[in-house]
């Protein structure tokens, strides 16, 4: 069985989509996901999907529906590197995604969840790992 | 081969010669357009290729293979004469009085023989009102032509993606927004972003003359779409007219950053981007006063 993998960067949790997704694979996601949240009280959770050309109405609600589970269980939830064609078909379909951050690219995605979650938590990090990129 | 087709290849020369004065005589003649080298040129080749076809004995079915050259030549001047912007009388004429020409040489040289004259007439009269129809046709094909490379041209030119600073973009439209317009702006816009990896974009409405609740659709369409990709949108250049009409027709676009000016715009996307502007003459000034 065909699986997305679930990469634990820190405090959040990063999944890159490089395959086009069908609908059992979107629900197996989805269910791991979630899953992995609630295992490693991740903060925040970063989608890549500038692999993924095409879309359906079902991708776009499970992308609202891991966004809205992550935020009840207090992870935000930021998609990245959309394609424009992606973007037009979502938008035409009427699923403008309320509730998912976006980014352009994972490094932007990564700077918005550190600024989404705030230093203070994550302070036992920053004074590991250096200064704050914050701070440019 | 019939009477006809028989007298048009031995007077072909009488009836071009005939022919070609009807032309120049005519008072919608072009001659700035085309000179009169090149119209003779043109009418004997479609008078030759005429013949030709004729010659075939077949004088009543104009979509024939015989006649496939002769209405090559005729599309042919019709396109080329309706980029060169001849109205569409003078192309109608063009055929038209060549009808003239064959039927005067068909009179002199029938004289006496009115059942025939008159047959070959009507024949004759029949070929040539196709061949005026397949002109009419080609010379609006042409223009039709003219039209829509002019109309993709305009969409072309209005919808330039402008990189105004690092990360972020400008789009100021100009002229109507329609759903094939906003299909070209979000596109260009959107393969824009992902060329330049800009996060702000300010899409400038000053040139557009109304926003009704078709274009607010249109535009906030814009808006999720480039909300999607990870980039903010702000509207700008939004006219005390065109904020009564929203307010007026009830659109919602509270959710959207709109500011008036492409000025304001740029100001709130570098506090946006936190980049910070700042002027130099104020310290030289400082500096004199001190």
């Amino acid at each position: 069985m065909e699986r997305i993998p679930i990469l634990k960067m820190g405090p959040f949790l990063l999944v890159t989509i490089q395959v086009d997704l069908y609908d059992r694979l979107a629900l197996n996601l989805e269910n791991d996901l979630i899953t992995m949240v609630s295992k490693t009280g991740a903060r925040g959770v970063l989608i890549d999907i500038s692999a993924v050309s095409i879309v359906d109405s079902f991708m776009g609600r499970i992308l609202g529906n891991i966004a809205s589970m992550s935020r009840i269980m207090d992870a935000e939830t930021v998609v990245v590197g959309m394609q424009p064609a992606v973007a037009i078909t979502l938008v035409e379909l009427g699923l403008t995604l309320q509730g998912v951050h976006t980014a352009l690219d994972v490094e932007k995605g990564m700077d918005l969840l550190h600024d989404k979650i705030g230093p203070d938590q994550l302070q036992e990090q920053d004074e590991e790992e250096g200064p704050d990129d914050r701070t440019e | 081969m019939n009477k006809t087709a028989q007298i048009i290849q031995k007077k072909k020369k009488t009836i071009l010669e005939n022919w070609m004065s009807n032309q120049l005589s005519d008072q919608a003649l072009r001659d700035d357009l085309i000179s009169n080298e090149d119209l003779h040129k043109q009418s004997e080749e479609l008078l030759n290729g005429l013949a030709r076809a004729m010659a075939t004995g077949n004088v009543d079915n104009i979509y024939a293979a015989e006649y496939e050259p002769v209405t090559e030549i005729i599309s042919d001047i019709s396109v080329t004469r309706a980029r060169q912007g001849f109205s569409p009388r003078e192309t109608g004429l063009y055929v038209l009085s060549l009808k003239q020409a064959i039927a005067d040489t068909l009179e002199q040289e029938l004289a006496g023989q009115h059942e025939q004259l008159y047959k070959e007439v009507t024949l004759v009269s029949r070929l040539l009102d196709s061949l005026s129809v397949i002109t009419f046709e080609t010379f609006i094909k042409g223009r039709e032509e003219v039209i829509l490379r002019q109309s993709d041209e305009i969409s072309e030119i209005s919808t330039p993606v402008i990189k105004v600073w690092d990360g972020i973009l400008a789009l100021p439209i100009i002229g109507t927004l329609d759903s094939a317009r906003t299909q070209v702006v979000m596109e260009n816009l959107l393969q824009e972003i992902v060329n330049t990896g800009s996060n702000i974009a300010i899409l400038d409405i000053s040139g557009v003359p109304a926003v009704d609740s078709l274009v607010a659709q249109h535009l906030m369409k814009t808006v999720s779409a480039t909300r999607l990709m990870g980039a903010e949108c702000i509207i700008s250049g939004i006219r005390a007219e065109i904020a009564q009409t929203i307010v007026h027709l009830g659109i919602d676009l509270s959710n959207i950053k709109t500011k008036a000016s492409l000025a304001s715009a740029l100001q709130l996307a570098f506090s946006m981007n936190k980049i910070e502007v700042k002027s130099n003459a104020r310290n030289a000034n400082f500096g004199l006063r001190r």
